[in-house]
């Protein structure tokens, strides 16, 4: 299965089959900067798509050239012409260990990461080497029909479910950069959980073969049919590494009747990285969504992920953290609509800013007519480690039926003198103190997450305060 | 050797505002110590500059412990070096559990030269010996899984000050008020607690207002503080004169002194109202 793959510089590339290209010396994609049609019409072609994704990503890109830039948030100055939209998995597969920056090497070694996903984290293999662990897995899902594959796949493969939720959710005319992503989008996670089928552990991306969870403009849709309920987890504590500056992924997900699903995600960005994501779920009757998200590094990110609760009892849970240090920006928060009586939502969010850093909480909660008895509580904590970073808030609070009950509580604390003092007088250094008192601020989250990641969390926010004091 | 904690001439301020007026005292390993005085004689704040409290300046005099100076070192370093405080009013740290936070400790204080990321002390171990220690101090096992000092009441508080005494295992200890606060059960309590892991393991230097921590803790010394200085020294029986008969002879004896500390609680006031 080789085959001669060109791109700019017309080296060969090794082995091809991860979108089943045809192998052919036809199929032939000649990467270059840049967005306009062209470019929108050969990655759907590269992908070997139907007419219809075609045709959606083509009117999404008219979208896009349409939309205005968001006017608040944080500052984006991005120029769409300098970036390669299309990254064949070859191009990742190119790049060697060499390549990968010393500083990202370093922080894998003190992470504790093993050898192999190193280089799977740093994009030098396209694939981790867990098909051993992934192989009965799959079989023992595949047997309960579960769906778990990367969403190009999904187009290929299971057509008619893909094109009747894909994009319903989270319309390409939502936002620029969900139009963006709708025009080239590449990769993520497809996931589907028939009625009634409770998988018992977390579906990891990285147990994903043909994996290209790390991209760009990733797409992931979940779709957890009745009574259903699923755990999918993406992300990793390590910095991850990519040589373009714009991450902008969408992710929809479905919870049918009386289902749950729980999406966690825990990203550390490079310093260099704009990262704008729209995140959004619709739950209905009885049916509970759950985000929990964490968000480290970037230059910019500006990520609220959205819980609909569109029929009674539905329920809408978002925890999330951001950490924001030197040069970074991180505009996180949480948007929960009750669209439906009886329906409940709950936003936990957390930052801390440290070393001139930014954190800003931007949440909406809103409440449409005809949602009486709807209950909703938000809270927010900032921690602020020194006076050169900052910490906003903006809680947005829409309500327009009566007995609903909505609560908001926020508040900003610094690491005290007084609370380094006591860890210190027993015999914990000025760092170690920090970092223990930022991870009992950040204890409920970390609470919520799969055991090896609340380990590599730990350890992730110890790597962060090494240097801050002192 | 046996080891010995030296205070010379210690002069102490804050913001400015002079608290200690030339301290002198000397504390042997396996002595205990009682410290007295009304409010305001600068008791606590002795207290707090042995352990290096960042909010207090040294402008005259030394701490030293078996010779080697203790007042260039960050508080980290005296607790690895044998100096331990029970506080007043422990701090709480959300988030943070009781075992965690033990452990760290335990190991640092054990292993001085430890330096941060390097190996803990081995969980089986510590957990055996966290678990015999809290039962002695009739605590709940569920207290170790619990944030440090969040939601305790006075008397949790306090015995988990003991059992960090009792972990930690220092070579000089100061107990700020571990009495107050506290029903006359739980101070006996403190007090047999204290004596079991403390008296003759270490030098204890016992601050309290009244006798009933000193009753299983019988003080080889007892000091009197009066406007930041030790006026008297004397032996168990002055304790007990000062819990029976109050501080009036100590004032009219040493009246300068005496003038200095109403001065110096004034200013407590004063700043208290301003920040008010």
């Amino acid at each position: 299965m080789s085959t001669g793959m060109t791109i700019d510089t017309h080296e060969e590339i090794g082995e091809i089959n991860k979108y089943n290209f045809r192998t052919e010396s036809t199929a032939v994609f000649k990467a270059r900067k840049g967005l306009d049609k062209d470019i929108v019409s050969q990655i759907s072609e590269m992908k070997n798509e139907p007419q219809w994704m075609r045709e959606f990503r083509l009117n999404s890109l008219d979208v896009f050239y349409a939309k205005r830039m968001p006017t608040w948030g944080g500052d984006i100055a991005i120029d769409f012409q300098d970036i390669f939209y299309y990254l064949k998995p070859t191009d990742h597969q190119g790049r060697t260990w060499d390549d990968v920056p010393q500083e990202i090497k370093d922080t894998f070694d003190k992470l504790g990461i093993p050898q192999a996903e190193k280089k799977y984290l740093a994009g030098v293999k396209a694939q981790f080497e867990s098909e051993v662990v992934y192989g009965s897995l799959k079989e023992d899902l595949a047997k309960q029909g579960v769906i778990f594959v990367d969403t190009d796949t999904a187009v290929r493969e299971y057509p008619d479910l893909v094109r009747q939720y894909f994009g319903t959710i989270i319309p390409p005319a939502d936002n620029k950069f969900a139009a963006l992503n709708s025009a080239v989008w590449s990769g993520g996670s497809f996931i589907y959980v028939p009625p009634g089928v409770k998988i018992e552990f977390p579906l990891q991306a990285y147990f994903r073969i043909n994996a290209e969870n790390m991209g760009q403009f990733e797409r992931t849709l979940i779709i957890v049919d009745e009574g259903a309920s699923v755990h999918y987890v993406e992300g990793c504590t390590a910095p991850m590494y990519t040589s373009e500056s714009l991450h902008s992924a969408v992710v929809e997900v479905i919870c049918k009747r009386g289902s749950r699903c729980r999406y966690t995600t825990i990203q550390n960005w490079a310093n260099n990285i704009y990262n704008l994501v729209t995140k959004r779920a619709v739950a209905y009757q009885d049916a509970t969504m759950e985000w929990v998200d964490g968000n480290l590094g970037s230059k910019l990110t500006m990520k609220y992920p959205a819980v609909y609760m569109m029929e009674p009892g539905a329920r809408g849970e978002i925890l999330s953290i951001a950490f924001s240090s030197k040069g970074q920006h991180q505009d996180a928060g949480a948007k929960l609509v009750h669209a439906a009586p009886h329906t409940t939502g709950q936003i936990i969010s957390k930052s801390i800013s440290k070393n001139g850093g930014r954190s800003s909480y931007r949440g909406l909660v809103r409440v449409e007519k005809g949602s009486k008895h709807a209950r909703c509580n938000v809270v927010c904590d900032a921690l602020i480690l020194d006076p050169r970073s900052r910490s906003d808030t903006y809680p947005y609070i829409e309500i327009l039926d009566q007995d609903v009950t909505v609560g908001h509580e926020a508040s900003v604390s610094r690491i005290g003198e007084e609370q380094l003092f006591y860890l210190m007088s027993r015999g914990l250094s000025e760092a170690e103190a920090s970092t223990m008192i930022v991870n009992g601020f950040i204890e409920p989250l970390v609470r919520e997450l799969p055991m090896e990641y609340a380990v590599e969390m730990n350890r992730l926010i110890q790597l962060q305060m090494e240097g801050s004091v002192g | 050797m046996i080891h010995t904690l030296t205070i010379t001439n210690l002069h102490v301020s804050v913001e400015s505002k002079k608290i200690l007026h030339g301290v002198n005292l000397e504390m042997k390993y396996g002595q205990t110590h009682a410290l007295m005085g009304p409010n305001g004689s600068g008791k606590s704040t002795l207290g707090l500059v042995i352990m290096g409290h960042p909010g207090y300046v040294v402008t005259e005099g030394s701490i030293t412990l078996d010779g080697d100076d203790l007042l260039e070192l960050e508080p980290d370093q005296r607790a690895r070096r044998g100096i331990f405080i029970a506080f007043q009013r422990p701090m709480t740290i959300p988030g943070v559990k009781m075992a965690d936070f033990l452990r760290h400790a335990t190991t640092n204080v054990r292993r001085p030269d430890r330096k941060e990321g390097e190996e803990l002390i081995a969980m089986r171990d510590f957990r055996k010996e966290l678990k015999s220690k809290m039962e002695q101090l009739k605590m709940d096992p569920e207290f170790a899984r619990r944030y440090v000092n969040d939601g305790f009441s006075g008397g949790e508080m306090k015995r988990a000050e003991i059992l960090q005494l009792a972990m930690l295992q220092p070579k000089f200890a100061i107990l700020d008020e571990t009495d107050s606060g506290l029903d006359a059960d739980a101070v006996r309590l403190a007090s047999e607690s204290i004596a079991e892991f403390g008296r003759d393991k270490m030098g204890l230097l016992i601050i309290t207002h009244h006798d009933k921590l000193l009753e299983h803790n019988r003080p080889d010394f007892t000091h009197v503080m009066l406007g930041g200085r030790i006026v008297e020294t004397g032996g168990a029986e002055l304790a007990k004169e000062l819990h029976a008969n109050g501080y009036d002879r100590i004032r009219k004896a040493h009246p300068d002194a005496d003038a200095a500390n109403r001065r110096m609680l004034q200013d407590d006031v004063a700043a208290e109202l301003a920040t008010a």
